[in-house]
């Protein structure tokens, strides 16, 4: 089981690092569907079984999607994009692994929590999240309802040719 | 079932967290890498992925289902700003005809 947690985890680094260093933007897109995967992997290890599946609905079957959509219609794959001087992407890989130490060093006081509660056997299914989603968080749950809306007319204002 | 949730205990937490703060710097790293706008939306999500495995690894541990619900909130704030961010590149492209950021830099001093 750790081993399968190493694995899905090789693959998303090396798919995170493979997004940011690559220069075309539809290689982009697929490595980070790829690293999509690997986390629905990874959800699907922490049994959080709903969430594996939304995940894998909404986020690559959704939102990359419309990433592509976007990538083909304004025709980026033709167009020469420079890359920024050489001083700003060494600060910025430096930048990068600095912020990451310095997370780690945070952290590692926290090393020591090992699991406190027995585990429930129906945690994570549908219907555990469902109970809590509409009893406990249903004023957030009706308030995304609005932020969907509001987001749709901004969308489309922001797509109109004569504002 | 109950196999997986027995097996979760073998994996100890700080891989979790380690493998979320490795995610959310190269994120990081990412938005201060690159150029094109669309590539620096693709590097934010990256950054939103590692927080939800973060949460939803913590909620696995403490068997408390608020974490998950929180992470399916966060996909829905997150689906709602690529849609949002995505229409807002495609005016860019309108207007300055290039996906480049370093365009848009009319309110730098």
């Amino acid at each position: 089981m750790i081993f399968l947690f190493y694995f899905l985890s090789a693959i998303m680094i090396i798919c995170a690092l493979a997004v940011v260093f690559s220069k075309n933007p539809i290689n982009n897109v697929i490595y980070l569907i790829v690293c999509f995967l690997a986390m629905a992997g990874h959800y699907i290890l922490l049994n959080a079984q709903f969430l594996a599946v939304v995940h894998i609905i909404v986020y690559t079957g959704a939102i990359m999607v419309l990433f592509l959509f976007v990538i083909m219609l304004l025709n980026l794959n033709k167009a020469i994009i420079l890359r920024k001087s050489t001083v700003t992407r060494v600060s910025a890989v430096i930048t990068g692994g600095i912020f990451f130490l310095v997370l780690l060093a945070a952290t590692r006081q926290t090393f020591e929590i090992h699991a406190r509660y027995p585990f429930a056997s129906d945690f994570g299914l549908v219907s555990g999240i469902g109970k809590v989603l509409f009893s406990e968080f249903l004023l957030p749950f009706e308030m995304s309802s609005i932020l969907f809306i509001s987001a749709m007319v901004g969308a489309l204002m922001f797509g109109k040719k004569d504002v | 079932m109950k196999e997986i949730s027995s097996a979760i205990q073998l994996i100890p937490l700080e891989n979790y967290i380690v493998l979320s703060i490795a995610l959310f710097s190269i994120g990081m790293m990412g938005v201060l890498f690159r150029r094109n706008t669309i590539a620096i939306l693709m590097c934010l999500e990256l950054m939103f992925n590692s927080v939800n495995l973060l949460l939803t690894a913590f909620s696995a541990y403490h068997s408390d289902p608020s974490g998950q619900v929180f992470v399916f909130f966060i996909m829905i704030v997150a689906a709602a700003e690529v849609a949002v961010g995505l229409s807002i590149v495609v005016m860019m492209k309108r207007n300055v005809d290039s996906v480049d950021i370093n365009l848009l830099n009319r309110l730098k001093w």
